[in-house]
């Protein structure tokens, strides 16, 4: 789960981590109010979206006076933000992050994330702070510092002096900046985060050290032992129908192309995708309805996935282990009468209780496809989505 | 012959009395798996079907002289249940939980590292040792014994398919094995290329990876080095988008890398036979194969 760089930037204080003074408007008058109380000009106007790349798409000004806030802040609220994260259909700006300037000096790039190929917890620095940490790593990989710490022995003081030395931090910014290293692996232990990042953290021409920006990312798995994180989720920052989707326990990703489809297990339904790419067609979705999933759950993936306009047709593969084929047949027929099928449905189904699963579809008088392997339904889609 | 598991293997179920648990481990014991034990904390002294229920994993290892157990415990107490297997000194822990806090299992990693223990998972569907013995929740009907071919895979469902065409072609399995889906699991890519290399009755290996993380990358160069019987890859993802999660905890591609295009390399550099369509595994597998049946 994303959170908005505000939302972070209260986890921030929690910990002790330096952030500007400031907070967040959902209206011009209230950024005009935040920026008032702020006590001097200038104040940064940032857009709060979950995307990156906000200030090269017109998403954060600097404001030296209450009407360049008022001007900034009227045309980033409501506005679509395009940057190389959202895609190009952007989006919606609905909330606003207003806070006190300050004096760079230095911008650094800091992140604590759990690197899976080792299993350790990796603190991650670099002096090329501002820019894509991606293109700094495929550029300049001697320009990126690594410290790994292991979460069963934690973090200690060496590992923020191997960091900050490496870093080259300036002396007087030293202890801030070890102090606020400990904070973030803290606070990521603490909310099973997945990445905790600031880019850029600024040493201020007084050698202070603070984070003017936040990005954190938790584990969804564990989202079960974190309440205070859910008050956090912004369904405006979701596509709706993945919102519908998380209710029944989906996992539903919505997708470009015009085949809808839905399969059982995460590596099967990746196979169909890809599959139906090959056949010259393309996926509108990702759709796992999961190992054990029954008629209800099948029906409510069935409803989601036709909810979308793009769906020109639809492929169901499953291979029947745990969920049965029967099960499956029965929520395909149920949400078929309920919601009425308009488009070609081409159905791959294979292993237990296969035969009653076959029988149930045939005896339910719905125009269905049968397909007797992956790559023959996959033909058999796409040519139906050509209308061939 | 097999890896792992055989006929041998006694088994304990950790979260026996669970839906789950209570419907798996009765399919285990119909595909003749030898459950010894159960255990559920605080059901000791009770019976599921015929197996004695224990209240830790070590009384039922002192009790039954189980070796291997397997975990249906639910996300937030499955990393506590391996750290008892571990504990208890089990050989083989397969653990098939999905939705286990990622952080937990780094913490299990790191403490099961020194351990005799073998850790399978987690949100794994388990392994066959196909005619001997079936752990977790792979359906036994597909597989077809006397080997000479082993599976290895971090799907579930896609295992399931793959096994369905090797059975089909005429091609029996040794030991097929589901190594998860999340992104920190106990045994790789490495260790079952590494065992099968040495099995005997494995003369062939299919391997099936996906996007997210290296393990694919680094089993490559150990194939390179080490694994001289034909392998066929097979990576899906091609077509997944960048940053999102597909289902699985581990099927992700964060900042560029692992990229099936990139996986779907590695393997071609290694002389791995890849499979292009899933659609037509049976076919490749006939061409590379052909002569180990």
């Amino acid at each position: 789960m994303k959170i908005h760089e505000y939302q972070g930037k209260q986890l921030f204080k929690k910990y002790g981590v330096p952030v500007p003074e400031g907070g967040p408007a959902f209206s011009v008058d209230e950024a005009l109010d935040i920026a008032a109380r702020l006590g001097g000009y200038p104040v940064v106007v940032k857009a709060q979206i979950h995307a990156g790349g906000r200030g090269k798409g017109g998403g954060v000004k600097l404001a030296k006076s209450h009407e360049e806030v008022k001007e900034h802040a009227s045309k980033i609220l409501g506005m679509t933000l395009v940057t190389k994260q959202t895609g190009p259909q952007g989006k919606l700006v609905k909330r606003l992050l207003v806070e006190k300037g300050c004096n760079i000096a230095k911008e650094l790039y800091l992140s604590v994330l759990p690197d899976r190929s080792n299993a350790k917890i990796c603190l991650m620095g670099s002096e090329a702070g501002g820019m894509s940490i991606e293109e700094v790593a495929a550029a300049t990989p001697e320009k990126i510092i690594k410290v790994y710490v292991d979460p069963l022995l934690g973090i200690k003081p060496y590992h923020t002096r191997l960091l900050a030395f490496k870093m080259n931090i300036p002396k007087g910014a030293m202890k801030q900046f070890t102090q606020m290293i400990t904070g973030l692996y803290n606070l990521s232990m603490d909310y099973d985060c997945s990445l905790v990042e600031i880019n850029p953290l600024v040493i201020t021409k007084e050698e202070e050290v603070i984070a003017i920006d936040s990005k954190i990312n938790f584990d969804d798995n564990a989202l079960f032992r974190h309440k205070d994180v859910m008050e956090f989720r912004d369904l405006d920052e979701e596509d709706p129908l993945e919102v519908e989707a998380s209710k029944f326990d989906l996992n539903y990703i919505k997708l470009d192309g015009n085949v809808g489809n839905m399969v059982n297990g995460a590596g099967l339904a990746m196979a169909t995708m890809d599959i139906i790419m090959l056949a010259g067609a393309e996926p509108a979705n990702f759709l796992d309805v999961g190992g054990g999933a029954n008629a209800e759950q099948v029906k409510n993936a069935f409803k989601i996935m036709l909810s979308d306009p793009n769906v020109k047709a639809v492929l169901i593969n499953i291979f029947g282990g745990i969920l049965r084929c029967d099960r499956l047949a029965e929520g395909v027929v149920n949400a078929a009468k309920e919601v009425g099928i308009k488009v070609p449905v081409v159905i791959r189904m294979e292993g237990t209780n296969v035969e009653i699963g076959r029988k149930i579809l045939s005896d339910s008088g719905l125009q269905l496809v049968n397909a007797i392997s992956m790559k023959d339904a996959a033909e058999k889609v796409a040519k139906a989505v050509k209308g061939l | 012959m097999s890896i792992f598991v055989d006929k041998n293997t006694k088994l304990v179920v950790q979260g026996i009395t669970g839906s789950e648990g209570m419907f798996h481990t009765r399919a285990c014991i119909e595909y003749g798996t030898k459950v010894v034990a159960g255990v559920t904390p605080g059901k000791g002294g009770q019976k599921m079907d015929n197996v004695p229920v224990f209240n830790t994993v070590e009384e039922a290892k002192k009790e039954t002289g189980a070796n291997a157990s397997v975990i249906f415990v639910p996300p937030p107490f499955a990393a506590d249940a391996i750290m008892e297997s571990a504990d208890a000194g089990l050989d083989v822990i397969v653990a098939i939980t999905e939705g286990i806090p990622i952080l937990d299992m780094y913490r299990v990693k790191n403490y099961i590292k020194d351990k005799k223990c073998r850790l399978i998972g987690p949100n794994c569907p388990g392994v066959i040792t196909a005619g001997e013995c079936k752990i977790g929740i792979m359906p036994g009907v597909i597989c077809k014994p006397g080997g000479p071919i082993g599976v290895v895979s971090r799907s579930g469902t896609l295992t399931y398919e793959v096994v369905d065409q090797l059975t089909k072609n005429g091609f029996g399995q040794t030991t097929i094995l589901g190594l998860g889906g999340d992104p920190v699991n106990g045994t790789n890519f490495i260790d079952c290329l590494d065992a099968f290399e040495k099995d005997p009755a494995t003369k062939g290996v299919v391997m099936v990876g996906e996007i997210g993380g290296d393990a694919e990358e680094k089993a490559c160069e150990f194939i390179k080095k080490n694994v001289k019987m034909p392998v066929i890859g097979f990576i899906c993802g091609i077509t997944a988008p960048p940053g999102r999660r597909m289902g699985h905890a581990g099927a992700i591609i964060s900042g560029g890398s692992g990229t099936a295009q990139g996986k779907i390399a590695a393997m071609k550099a290694a002389g791995v036979h890849v499979c292009e369509n899933l659609g037509v595994f049976g076919e490749l597998a006939v061409k590379v194969f052909k002569n180990l049946k």
